[in-house]
C-alpha cells in the first residue's frame, strides 16, 4: 500500500435503474489521489465527477468496487463516520445558524469542548476573512461571502480530504478568478488534499496538480495539466481540452503520411499501426511562404482577428480544414488574403497520434 | 456497518410510523364500510353480505328527508358561497394592496377562526330573534349559515388559481380591444373556471358534512344526515348508520378525486 | 405618485371593495356580525325557560369560575366547573403532542417520497381530513366499544375475558381528537418540510452529527413554523370540540364545548353560556396571534 495515496477508487461502478434501462453513473472507474494534492475531476455535465465525489464522501453507495482513506476501506462507512468534508455547489449552508455557528458546526458535532471550537473557528474566520460577519445570518451575505463560509466550515475539522463541488460556479467572473487563486493559496498553506470538481478547463488547468478528466461515467486520462494538455491520449480529451485539429492519416516510414502526399513527424506511434488520427494544437501551426519544402500546401480560407491573436482557417489540398493561431504581428496581417496559397509547418513535439 | 446504502433523508423509525399511521387512519373507515354491508346486527359478527341496511336506510322517510335537506343545502349553499368568493378573490387579489385588505380577509375567514360551536351559539341567538320576530321558520337560515361558513373553502382554491393566471393574456385581451367586460367573460372566466369549480365542490363537501352549527341552528324537525345521524347515535348505533356514512363516504371521495384532479400543477 | 395614478389607485381600491362586498356582508349576517351578539348576551340575566332577560348582570361571567349557593347566595368556586376546563385544556393539549409525536414521522415520509408517488400520499391522508367529522367519530366508536374490534379481537386472541372498558372515558375522547385531528396537523408539518432544503441534510452528516443530531440541530429548528402552524390548528378546533366528546364521552365527560350546550339546553343559562363562548373564543384569538407571530418571525429576511 503506498503511504503517499490519500484516497484510492478501485474498480468503482455506480449505477441507477434496472434492466433496460440501466444507467452507469461510473463504469468500473479506478483512481489513486496522492496526499497533499490538488486533484481535479474535470468532465461534461453527465460525465460522472460529481458523483465519484459523492462516492468519496458517503452520500452514495457504489454498486461494486471500493474506496480506501489511508489504506482503510471506508466504502460502507456513512459519511458522519468519514474524515471527509465537502464544500457544496449550493454551498448548504445552515440557514438557522450564524456564520461562527456554521464553521463551528462540525467541531460540535464531533463533541469537541466549547473553548476549542470557539479557538478553531476564530482561525477559521481569519483565513477566510470573514471575522467581521461572525454574527451575521448566513442568508445576509453575498455569494462570494457564503462561499467562503461553506470552506471555513468544511476546513474547520481539519479532514483528510476535502471535496468540492464545482463551489465556484455560480459565482462571477471577477470572483471566480480570484477565489481561483484563493482556493490554491489555502491548498497549499493548509496541505490538505483537494478533490475539486469542475466543467471548466481552464480552471482545472490554471489550478490542479493533477487532472483527471471523465466522460460518460469513465476516465479518459489522468495527468499533470501540461500532460493533458501537449498529449491528449484520445480524441475526447483532445477536444474538451482547449481546440485542436484533428488529421487523419496512415503510419509510414516513421511518421504519419497524410491524405496530401506528406509525411509528418509524430508523437506517440508506438503502438499504433495503420490508419491513425493526429492531433495539433492551432497555436503549434506555423504559416509559411507557398511551395516551402517539407511544409504542407494549404490555402487561406478565412480568418478572425481577436486583437492578441488572429484564428486562420486554412485548407489542405485534400480539403480538410485546418485552424492556426497566429500571434498578431506588428505590421498588421498584410500577409492574409482569402484564397491565398500558403504552407503550413507544425512545431516539432506538437502532433500526437491519438488512441481511437 | 450498515448493511443498506446511505440515504440522507431517511430517519430511523419513520417509515414505519408513517405506515401504522396511514392504517389505523383507514382500519375504522373500512371497518364501517365493510361492517356496512354485514347482514348480522353487531359490528363484531360477520353475518354475511348483504344490502338490508341500505335498504332500510333507503326506505326510512326520516333518512329520505334529511338526505333531500341535505344536498339542497348544500348545492344552494355552494352556488352562493362560490358566486361570493369568486368576487371577493377577483376583488382582493392582483391589484395594489389597500387599507383594510387584511380586515377583507379576516372576515371572509372567519369560520376557519373560530370554533364552530362559537358561532353555533351565536346563530342560535340570533336567527333566534329574527324567528320571533318573522315568523319564519323555514331552510333559509341554514342556508345561509352554510352559504357563511362555506365562503372561505370556495375563496381559497380561486384565489390560488387567479393569483397563479398570466396577467398577460388579460393584457393581450385589452390590445385587441376587448372592453373590461369582455375581457373578463372570454378570458378570465373561462380560465378561472377549474378553480370555482373546485371551490364549488369543497364548498358543497364542506356543506354536506356540518354537523354542529347545523345542529344548533335548525328548527325541529329539520334534519339533515349529519343531525339525523347524531341523534341516532345518542340512541343506539344501528348498522343503518353505518350504510349512510358509507354512501356520504363515497360522495365525498368521488367529489374529493375530482377536486384534485382539478386543482392538479400541470407540468 | 401623479394624480393619474392617484385616482386609477383609487379607483382600484374601491373596485375591490365593491367586489368584496356581497361575501362581506354574507359574513357579516351569518358569521362575524351575531358574535357581537354574544358578547351583549353575556351580560345579561338568564330567562325562567331560557333565553334571557334584559336586565344587566355580570353573572354570567362570574359563572364561568363560580357558583352561587342556592342559600345564602355566596359565591363558591365550582368544582365541576374546573374539572371540565381543566379536561379541555389537558386533552387538547394531550392531543396536540400525540398528533405531533406520530404525525411529523409522517409529514417526514410523505416529503420524502419521489415526486411521483407523494402527491397520492398527500391524497390519502387528506381524503380522512374531510370525511365527515361524525362518520369519523362513529368509526372510532365501532373500534373501541365493548363489542368493538380492539376487545373482540383481544378477547378472540384469549388475552383478557372481560371487554375493557375504553367508550365514555376521557381516554376515548383523546383517542377521537388524535384521529380525527391528525391530517391537521400532517400538512402543515408537510408544507414546512418541503420547503426544506434536503442538501442541509447531507451538510450535517458530512459534518459529522449523528441521525439524532441531524434532526434535533437542523431539521427542527428550520421546520418550527410548520410545527407551530399545526399545533394551532390542532389545538384551537381540539379546545371547542363538541361531536367528538359528545359521542365518546357520553355526557359525563364534558368539555367546553359540550358544557356550552348544556347552557342553552337543559342548563337554561344562556349568558353563562354566552360568556363561556367568549372566553373560548378569547383564547382562540391569542393562540392565533402567537401563531401570525412565529410566523412572520420564520419568513426569511431580504
Amino acid at each position: 500500500m503506498n503511504k503517499d495515496v490519500a484516497v484510492e477508487v478501485r474498480n468503482a461502478v455506480k449505477a441507477f435503474g434496472q434492466g433496460d434501462s440501466t444507467l452507469r453513473a461510473l463504469d468500473n472507474v479506478s483512481v489513486d489521489i496522492r496526499k497533499g494534492e490538488f486533484f481535479t475531476l474535470l468532465g461534461p455535465s453527465g460525465c460522472g465527477k460529481t458523483t465519484l465525489l459523492r462516492l468519496i464522501a458517503g452520500f452514495e453507495t457504489p454498486t461494486s468496487g471500493e474506496i480506501l482513506l489511508d489504506g482503510k476501506d471506508i466504502t460502507q462507512d456513512p459519511p458522519n463516520r468519514r474524515p471527509v468534508n465537502t464544500v457544496f455547489q449550493s454551498y448548504a449552508l445552515f440557514p438557522h445558524l450564524t456564520v461562527a455557528q456554521n464553521i463551528g458546526f462540525g467541531l460540535e458535532m464531533q463533541g469537541r469542548p466549547t473553548a476549542e471550537v470557539a479557538a478553531v473557528t476564530a482561525k477559521m474566520l481569519a483565513l477566510v476573512q470573514m471575522g467581521a460577519m461572525a454574527h451575521r445570518k448566513t442568508s445576509q451575505l453575498s455569494g462570494g461571502q457564503q462561499q467562503r463560509v461553506a470552506l471555513a466550515r468544511a476546513l474547520a475539522p481539519q479532514p483528510k480530504v476535502l471535496l468540492l463541488d464545482e463551489p465556484l460556479s455560480a459565482l462571477d467572473l471577477k470572483l471566480r478568478k480570484e477565489m481561483q487563486i484563493e482556493l490554491k493559496r489555502l491548498q497549499l498553506e493548509t496541505g490538505i488534499t483537494f478533490i475539486f470538481v469542475t466543467h471548466d478547463q481552464e480552471e482545472a488547468l490554471t489550478m490542479s496538480d493533477r487532472i483527471g478528466v471523465m466522460s460518460a461515467g469513465k476516465i479518459q486520462q489522468i495527468g499533470t495539466p501540461r500532460d493533458i494538455y501537449t498529449k491528449p491520449v484520445n480524441r475526447f480529451v483532445a477536444s474538451f481540452i482547449g481546440e485542436t485539429n484533428f488529421l487523419s492519416g496512415t503510419i509510414d516510414a516513421g511518421g504519419v503520411r497524410l491524405a496530401s502526399g506528406d509525411v509528418v513527424e509524430a508523437g506517440g506511434i508506438e503502438g499504433h499501426a495503420g490508419k491513425v488520427t493526429i492531433a495539433v494544437r492551432p497555436e503549434q501551426v506555423r504559416l509559411t511562404r507557398a511551395g516551402e519544402p517539407g511544409a504542407l500546401p494549404a490555402t487561406i480560407a478565412s480568418w478572425v482577428y481577436f486583437g492578441t491573436d488572429t484564428h486562420c482557417h486554412l485548407t489542405l489540398s485534400d480539403g480538410t480544414e485546418v485552424v492556426a493561431r497566429l500571434q498578431s504581428q506588428a505590421s498588421g496581417d498584410t500577409e492574409l488574403e482569402k484564397g491565398k496559397a500558403v504552407a503550413l509547418r507544425f512545431a516539432p513535439g506538437a502532433v500526437q497520434v491519438l488512441g481511437d | 456497518m450498515a448493511e443498506r446504502a446511505f440515504s440522507a433523508t431517511r430517519l430511523p423509525g419513520f417509515a414505519t410510523i408513517a405506515i401504522v399511521v396511514f392504517l389505523v387512519l383507514y382500519v375504522p373507515i373500512f371497518t364501517l364500510v365493510i361492517f356496512s354491508f354485514n347482514d348480522a346486527n353487531s359490528v363484531a359478527v360477520w353475518g354475511g353480505f348483504s344490502l338490508r341496511w341500505y335498504q332500510i336506510a333507503w326506505e326510512n322517510d326520516a333518512v329520505k328527508a334529511a338526505a333531500v335537506r341535505s344536498l339542497i343545502i348544500a348545492t344552494c349553499a355552494a352556488l352562493i358561497a362560490t358566486t361570493v368568493a369568486t368576487m371577493a378573490a377577483l376583488g382582493t387579489t392582483r391589484r395594489a394592496a389597500f387599507k383594510g385588505q387584511t380586515l377583507i380577509y379576516v372576515i371572509i375567514n372567519q369560520p376557519l377562526m373560530v370554533p364552530e360551536i362559537v358561532t353555533a351559539v351565536a346563530l342560535l341567538i340570533f336567527f333566534g330573534f329574527i324567528k320571533v320576530a318573522t315568523g319564519y321558520q323555514g331552510l333559509g337560515y341554514l342556508i345561509a349559515a352554510h352559504s357563511a361558513f362555506c365562503v372561505p373553502f370556495a375563496y381559497l382554491p380561486i384565489r390560488a388559481r387567479l393569483e397563479g393566471m398570466d396577467l398577460s393574456l388579460e393584457t393581450a385581451a385589452a390590445d385587441l380591444y376587448a372592453t373590461p367586460w369582455q375581457t373578463f367573460r372570454k378570458v378570465t372566466l373561462p380560465l378561472l373556471l377549474p378553480g370555482i369549480i373546485a371551490g364549488a365542490m369543497l364548498a358543497f363537501v364542506i356543506s354536506l358534512d356540518d354537523v354542529v352549527i347545523t345542529e344548533f341552528v335548525k328548527s325541529g324537525g329539520q334534519d339533515t344526515l349529519p343531525t339525523y345521524m347524531l341523534g341516532q347515535i345518542r340512541r343506539a348505533v344501528t348498522p343503518d348508520v353505518n350504510a349512510i356514512s358509507t354512501a356520504l363516504l363515497v360522495l365525498t371521495v368521488i367529489l374529493l378525486t375530482a377536486f384534485f384532479l382539478l386543482t392538479r400543477k400541470r407540468d | 405618485m401623479s394624480s393619474n395614478e392617484d385616482r386609477q389607485r383609487a379607483a382600484s381600491t374601491r373596485t375591490g371593495w365593491a367586489l368584496s362586498a356581497p361575501a362581506l356582508l354574507l359574513l357579516a349576517f351569518a358569521a362575524s356580525g351575531p358574535l357581537l351578539i354574544v358578547l351583549v348576551y353575556s351580560f345579561l340575566t338568564p330567562g325562567d325557560y331560557g333565553n334571557v332577560v334584559w336586565k344587566f348582570s355580570l353573572d354570567g361571567w362570574r359563572g364561568i369560575l363560580f357558583s352561587r349557593d342556592i342559600f345564602d347566595g355566596t359565591l363558591q368556586l365550582a368544582d365541576a366547573h374546573l374539572t371540565i376546563f381543566w379536561r379541555s385544556v389537558k386533552l387538547s393539549l394531550l392531543t396536540t403532542a400525540i398528533t405531533f409525536a406520530v404525525g411529523f414521522p409522517t409529514a417526514w415520509f410523505i416529503a420524502t417520497r419521489p415526486p411521483t408517488s407523494r402527491a397520492l400520499w398527500l391524497f390519502l391522508i387528506t381524503i380522512p381530513f374531510w370525511t365527515n367529522l361524525l362518520i369519523r367519530t362513529v368509526a372510532i366508536n365501532e373500534v373501541i366499544r365493548n363489542e368493538g374490534i380492539i376487545n373482540t379481537l383481544l378477547i378472540w386472541a384469549g388475552l383478557i375475558t372481560e371487554p375493557i372498558r375504553i367508550i365514555y372515558t376521557d381516554t376515548a375522547v383523546l383517542i377521537g381528537m388524535t384521529y380525527v385531528y391528525l391530517p391537521l396537523m400532517v400538512l402543515p408539518l408537510f408544507a414546512a418540510i418541503d420547503r426544506f432544503d434536503m442538501k442541509l441534510l447531507e451538510a450535517g452528516y458530512d459534518l459529522y452529527a449523528s441521525r439524532w443530531q441531524v434532526l434535533r440541530r437542523v431539521i427542527l429548528p428550520i421546520v418550527k413554523p410548520g410545527i407551530v402552524a399545526g399545533s394551532i390548528l390542532v389545538f384551537v378546533p381540539s379546545l371547542g370540540a363538541y361531536v367528538t366528546p359528545r359521542v365518546l364521552g357520553g355526557g359525563k365527560n364534558m368539555m367546553i364545548g359540550n358544557f356550552i350546550e348544556l347552557q342553552f339546553g337543559a342548563g337554561r343559562n344562556w349568558p353563562l353560556g354566552a360568556a363561556l363562548s367568549m372566553t373560548l373564543l378569547i383564547i382562540v384569538t391569542i393562540a392565533l396571534l402567537f401563531y401570525v407571530r412565529a410566523a412572520n418571525r420564520g419568513a426569511p429576511h431580504g
